[in-house]
């Protein structure tokens, strides 16, 4: 399936200097030129979207996205404002930005989109966005970093992007604005005098971009807290924008990577750092840590809240039957990416080169929420839904569980299609059907049926080569 | 001239939702209410201020974050909208402020040639933060006083709370030293709230007061106690127990405000008058008044 992907990625450093005043010193106007250098990158590899994970907008509750179409203003530097104001007029995909909003719901993330007159873009984003797509020709979108985010919210933050950025098509390039070692000097120096803050943080930076060089993305993912600890003023909580760079590139250890410029911006350390997904064929990935994909909350307060919390997403279990544990007969093949079965079933079986799903819902997993939402609350009263929303989800969770069995969505061979209502929902069926499995092309059948067990509209059984 | 003086300093703190739930004709968002009890806790304490005359007004806010010495508002007039990054759908204020740039200028002055690093803020496009338009705002909605409007410089983020309380010592004396020579008559507030944890989660309707409460006991237990040696006048104990509940509760103390009003105030050993307490999307904020005008001459 020729779906979406990320085609670059960038480390790119936050502070007005590179746009201020890169003539001031020698080293900023590296950084500038290494800029400059980046956004001929990006032009070149036909991106149609440009996302931006910033350090310097810290939220609180959960994740904010910017869904205003043109955001204009002037943004001036808390700290070195004596350098001068940006002006600012960007151009942001308030589609992809609703839709994302979505995703993250789905998967158990708090998160909102931001659309306000005059809401004050932050220093990193207008930074990035300035030098990178100085023409405003490819459209961008802008999350925050939360505050109290740790790994894993962090981490199904970018795996919900990154699954709409395949599942829309977009070619999109994903961008950190953040600083590797991030101790300014605390008092006003000359230009000419800036220099990385101390050796130790130099050595420290030198570590993290012979990583990136040889595309180690995952590993200093998996550093993240440790490099927090070494060389990080605690101001935000945890090194965490790369482990939402390694998600965002499927937390692989073999990127090819490229460092453009590392110097001193007072004192912190800025680089530029290309990232392109081509395999270096170095280094295998290894994970320490679980690989979440639905966010179930890691902080005390949110549980609390959460339990009373009346307007919560109705989910299929509210009204639905028990779920089960998968079986695990011979050749099964079960994932906690997917939702729990209805009954005692595997999600997948293997026989010889073959792999028989069996029936595929919209549930997501954890949360056993549904996209799109239900067709009925839990008193039978009909509800509307969106069968687009609906399908999408089926087709991600086939794709999880056939990727857990070592194969993919490319090798769907059959379908049996199942609609609760055929003219209602046929059209938007058949609308993604096209944008995704209809590209693989398997062979197809769609029945309508009175109900399925679960408040689903669609279901989807399955058989793929491994 | 005359010597200048400090009529009273007050802990005022800046959340926006106080200025939401007001519904001024500055803020675009409409409210039904909510956090009365501080927003009657403020109105005491303009109350109890009404007939107490003043020249103008310092405040220190934790949201002008500077990592580079502390700044200070240089221009005679800021106007613009100002909206706030984390809840902007509660607060986009039309601001209109006058600067004491005088005022600012003789502070910064003392503390550079104490060491401190400083900087005056001459940038005609810089937006001023949304925590001293809150705390400006409810202290003073008239906006008929000028302001000097002071940086929170994060040094214990570098370094420690230890030597952010030694700066902020620093910065307060001189203050109050700027004060004393300006022949101006003067107010201090610092812009802060005690326990600072918040919840990651919005109600559907932000003013929903069913749903506010302080995150945690612990956060409660601290934010009382500190208020207990407000009321009983032990603030050299606020300052000693600071690192602590600092570190403990997650403080707003953290960004320099609570500690530099201790010290423009000599560490007051009188007790203060808490107008009100309550509690804002988790967080604790207490208002407080140390009635210097009444305390002249001890």
């Amino acid at each position: 399936m020729s779906g979406g992907e990320i085609v670059e990625s960038f480390v790119v450093p936050v502070h007005p200097h590179t746009v201020l005043a890169p003539q001031q010193n020698e080293g900023w106007a590296k950084l500038r030129a290494a800029y400059d250098e980046a956004a001929d990158i990006i032009t070149n590899s036909g991106a149609d979207l440009l996302i931006i994970y910033s350090t310097t907008w810290p939220s609180i509750i959960g994740h904010q996205i910017i869904s205003d179409p043109n955001p204009e203003w002037v943004m001036v530097d808390h700290d070195f404002h004596d350098l001068g104001s940006i002006n600012y007029s960007f151009n942001i995909d308030a589609e992809f930005a609703a839709m994302w909003n979505t995703e993250n719901h789905s998967r158990g993330l708090q998160s909102r989109c931001v659309n306000y007159r005059g809401f004050p873009i932050d220093v990193g984003s207008v930074v990035a966005l300035t030098l990178l797509n100085p023409d405003n020709k490819i459209p961008a979108v802008i999350v925050s970093s939360n505050v109290y985010a740790d790994r894993s919210e962090t981490t199904v933050l970018a795996k919900s992007c990154r699954d709409l950025v395949k599942k829309t098509g977009r070619k999109a390039v994903a961008i950190t604005a953040m600083s590797l070692s991030n101790r300014m000097f605390t008092e006003h120096i000359e230009a000419k005098d800036d220099r990385i803050h101390s050796l130790k943080d130099d050595e420290w930076n030198r570590k993290i971009l012979e990583f990136l060089k040889e595309g180690r993305l995952e590993d200093v993912g998996q550093l993240s807290r440790t490099i927090q600890q070494q060389i990080r003023v605690q101001k935000v909580v945890n090194f965490k924008p790369m482990w939402w760079l390694s998600a965002m590139n499927e937390n692989r250890n073999d990127l090819t990577g490229e460092v453009l410029a590392y110097e001193a911006i007072h004192g912190a350390g800025c680089a530029v750092v290309h990232l392109n997904p081509t395999p270096s064929g170095a280094g295998d990935k290894e994970y320490d840590e679980d690989e979440v994909e639905v966010f179930s909350g890691e902080r005390g307060v949110l549980d609390n809240i959460v339990s009373i919390e009346a307007e919560k997403t109705p989910t299929a279990s509210d009204s639905g039957p028990e779920l089960w544990d998968p079986t695990n007969a011979e050749g099964s093949v079960n994932t906690d990416a997917a939702p729990k079965p209805v009954g005692a079933y595997p999600h997948a079986r293997r026989v010889g080169d073959l792999l028989y799903l069996s029936g595929v819902g919209p549930r997501q997993p954890g949360t056993n929420a549904i996209p799109g939402g239900p067709i009925h609350d839990g008193e039978g009263k009909s509800l509307d839904y969106d069968i687009k929303a609906q399908t999408h989800a089926v087709i991600d969770n086939i794709s999880r569980i056939l990727e857990e069995a070592g194969s993919s969505i490319d090798n769907v061979l059959d379908v049996t299609s199942f609609l609760i209502d055929m003219d209602r929902d046929f059209k938007g069926y058949n609308e993604v059907w096209a944008e995704t499995l209809g590209k693989v092309g398997p062979t197809r059948t769609t029945l309508a049926i009175r109900a399925l067990p679960t408040p689903i509209a669609v279901e989807m059984k399955v058989i793929a080569k491994v | 001239m005359a010597k200048g003086e400090i009529v009273a300093g007050c802990l005022a703190p800046h959340p926006p939702h106080l200025v939401y739930a007001e519904n001024p004709s500055q803020n675009e968002p409409v409210a039904e209410g909510g956090w009365e009890q501080l927003r009657w806790g403020y109105e005491r304490l303009r109350e109890s201020l009404k007939d107490v005359d003043y020249d103008a007004i310092v405040v220190l806010s934790p949201h002008w974050q500077t990592y580079i010495g502390t700044h200070f508002l240089g221009l005679e007039n800021f106007q613009s909208l100002s909206v706030d990054p984390i809840f902007p759908n509660l607060f986009r204020y039309h601001y209109d402020m006058n600067v004491d740039v005088e005022l600012a200028k003789q502070i910064h002055d003392k503390a550079q040639d104490a060491g401190l690093a400083v900087k005056m803020m001459t940038n005609p496009d810089f937006r001023v933060d949304y925590g001293t338009i809150t705390t400006g705002h409810m202290f003073r909605p008239e906006w008929d006083k000028p302001l000097v409007v002071i940086s929170s410089n994060r040094s214990r983020a570098y370094y420690s709370v230890e030597v952010m309380q030694e700066m902020m010592m620093e910065l307060g004396r001189v203050t109050r030293e700027a004060i004393f020579e300006s022949g101006k008559k003067v107010v201090v507030l610092a812009s802060n709230s005690l326990s600072h944890r918040h919840f990651t989660t919005e109600s559907k309707i932000p003013e929903d007061m069913s749903k506010e409460h302080i995150t945690s006991h612990a956060m409660h237990l601290w934010d009382m106690r500190m208020i207990d040696y407000m009321k009983s006048g032990q603030c050299q104990r606020l300052i000693d127990e600071m690192p602590e509940f600092t570190e403990q509760a997650i403080a707003e103390t953290d960004g320099g405000a609570f500690t530099w009003l201790l010290s423009t105030l000599e560490v007051p050993d009188y007790p203060a008058i808490l107008h009100g307490y309550g509690t804002i999307i988790g967080t604790g904020n207490a208002i407080v008044e140390w009635p210097v005008y009444q305390h002249k001459g001890e």
